[in-house]
């Protein structure tokens, strides 16, 4: 299914067309108006539902009216959720695994897209396609052989075993997209720098990479953002006794949820979800376009 | 010149494959072999022939299961492209016209950055927050703005309506995305194209059907095998907001949390390999139907 998009990537958004003023009112721009009004109360409003809500106490929550503001703004909620609830452990988690399979994801595919772009050898095409397979097929799939083959090496519960299988399971999108941009890059450069006598590694990195960059920014977010919200493989390999220490942003919140939903005892964990929701609005509110192209860098022909 | 060529090629070849090779490959492979036998997750195992795919074809969660994600797989790309393509028809073209130049609605920039920010939050966390959307008592969100005199709605707890309501999340999720690539795709049609048939007296109505979704039918395609695979993949929506497991009373059980509780709760790790081959041979089905549309639209170009 990857094979839909072969062309280099592309910045996703354009700049909007500004509408000029006119005396005139049309009723569909009014219409228009409307329609998008409420999308956008429909996207906002379980976002600011949530803020509100982590000011108030339980019972408040449960008086209904869930837009009007709270009686008092207590921060009780959020030393909890940060303390009692662990959230500030779990986020740091989230940043450690991120940040250093990240890191791993990129340098090992680009270093894997790069010969498999540049270099004519036997089994090219073969390795390519090996790696592109991996796009068409769920990581679900493979639930239970991904458990078997992380513990029978003695990393269930580590951050080792998470990052290395967050790294693997990044590295068909990586190489897919990164041997695409590759290709689009001009060989001359590369080639007046072989004439130079630069070594093999001196090219990759200081010729490839600086010329590479958009599409190295793209898909490192990309890959930042999809590991970051990665649900499923934390839950496979961080589970049993004493495993919660170890545990993600992800993983804690749905967690925070189940046992609040035992007591009825929500505020806390919407606290808990705006501690994490923040954050992302924060990164969201600086990078808006490079998020926007990374996020859809894949789809875009 | 090519002297150190394959010590180079192999350096940079050998961690990435084997990553790759060991976490990816080698547990889609261990798959087709552990289906085969009776694992319970722990210790040995014995082969069992192909018994565990005789008890899946006796099995009703599984077909259960199987309508559900074919339900979700067909509702949920139409009803997301459909309001993906409005919105995004509207904020590109949906403005005033002057002179027969036709213009995005005023302001929007700031729909589109507002409309595309659930898909950077985490399904995981889409889930909590629906969860208490949708919360059966005065404490969630919808039931808080219904009025006092009706009585409480279920939603996740109806069985009539659990699949719908988490429907519902992805399409929420999802839409965003959609409309920050269809822009994208309007934006690379020519106003010439739309100025052309506006000063022919096109409606608006017609310059969507006769103009913008022939010009998108690319992009549309795309858009669809990313839903399709979304489709598949309701893991977090379903172990999060689903009441009781994938109910009530399995009405909202989907394949890959079939996969996930007989690996880790029912011990029945084998069994889960069994379904994880099947959803093998149905993606490649998938894929393949998709790759044939897309060749024949590369012929085309």
């Amino acid at each position: 299914m990857t094979n839909l998009v072969t062309d280099p990537p592309a910045v996703a958004t354009k700049p909007a067309p500004v509408a000029t003023r006119e005396r005139r009112v049309n009723p569909l721009n009014g219409m228009a108006h409307i329609a998008l009004l409420l999308w956008a109360l429909a996207t906002a409003g379980p976002l600011i539902w949530v803020l509100l809500a982590s000011f108030k106490s339980n019972s408040e929550i449960f008086l209904g009216k869930p837009f009007a503001l709270p009686e008092h703004f207590s921060f009780k909620t959020y030393t909890d959720a940060w303390s009692e609830a662990h959230i500030g452990q779990y986020f740091l988690n989230s940043v450690f695994v991120v940040a250093i399979s990240t890191a791993g994801t990129m340098l090992l595919g680009s270093m894997a897209a790069y010969v498999l772009a540049r270099y004519k050898f036997p089994g090219n095409r073969a390795i390519y396609y090996l790696f592109v397979s991996g796009l068409a097929f769920p990581t679900f799939m493979a639930l239970a052989p991904i458990f078997g083959i992380v513990k029978s090496m003695g990393l269930l519960n580590t951050f080792t075993g998470l990052i290395l299988v967050y790294i693997a399971y990044s590295l068909s999108f990586t190489v897919f997209f990164l041997v695409a941009f590759f290709r689009t890059l001009p060989a001359e450069i590369d080639e007046a720098a072989l004439v130079d006598g630069a070594g093999h590694l001196r090219r990759f990195f200081q010729i490839m990479m600086p010329m590479a960059k958009s599409g190295l920014i793209s898909i490192t977010i990309f890959n930042i953002v999809g590991q970051w919200n990665q649900y499923l493989l934390p839950v496979v390999i961080m589970q049993g006794a004493g495993s919660d220490a170890n545990w993600v942003l992800t993983q804690g919140i749905a967690n925070i949820s189940v046992s609040a939903g035992y007591h009825a005892e929500w505020s806390t964990l919407f606290a808990a979800l705006t501690l994490s929701i923040l954050p992302m609005i924060v990164v969201y509110g600086i990078f808006q376009r490079q998020i926007q192209a990374g996020l859809t860098a894949g789809a875009v022909k | 010149m090519r002297h150190g060529k394959y010590p180079f090629i192999i350096g940079f070849l050998v961690v990435p494959l084997a990553l790759y090779l060991v976490f990816v490959v080698g547990a889609y492979l261990q798959m087709f072999q552990l289906s085969l036998t009776d694992w319970s997750g722990f210790g040995g195992f014995n082969y069992i022939g192909v018994d565990n795919f005789v008890k899946l074809w006796d099995d009703p969660v599984f077909w259960v299961a199987l309508r559900h994600n074919i339900y979700i797989l067909i509702a949920m790309p139409i009803v997301t492209i459909a309001f993906a393509l409005f919105f995004a028809f509207l904020l590109n073209v949906g403005g005033k016209s002057r002179g027969g130049v036709t213009q995005g609605v005023w302001g929007s920039k700031v729909y589109r950055v507002i409309f595309f920010f659930p898909q950077l939050l985490a399904l995981a966390i889409v889930a909590v927050i629906f969860g208490r959307v949708f919360g059966s008592d005065r404490s969630g969100m919808l039931n808080g703005l219904f009025p006092d005199s009706w009585s409480p709605w279920l939603f996740l707890a109806d069985e009539r309506w659990a699949l719908a309501c988490i429907g519902i999340v992805l399409v929420w999720q999802q839409i965003g995305f959609y409309v920050v690539l269809f822009s994208a795709g309007m934006g690379s049609i020519g106003q010439e194209i739309y100025e052309a048939a506006a000063l022919d007296g096109a409606t608006k109505v017609t310059l969507f059907f006769r103009i913008t979704l022939p010009l998108l039918w690319d992009t549309l395609q795309v858009a669809w095998v990313y839903l399709g695979i979304a489709a598949f993949d309701c893991f977090a929506l379903v172990n999060i907001m689903s009441v009781n497991k994938g109910g009530p009373d399995n009405a909202t059980q989907v394949l890959s949390y079939q996969i996930y509780l007989n690996a880790f709760q029912n011990s029945q790790a084998g069994y889960a390999s069994a379904i994880g081959v099947v959803l093998f041979f149905l993606t490649l089905t998938f894929a393949a139907l998709t790759l044939r549309v897309t060749r024949r639209d590369a012929v085309n170009a």
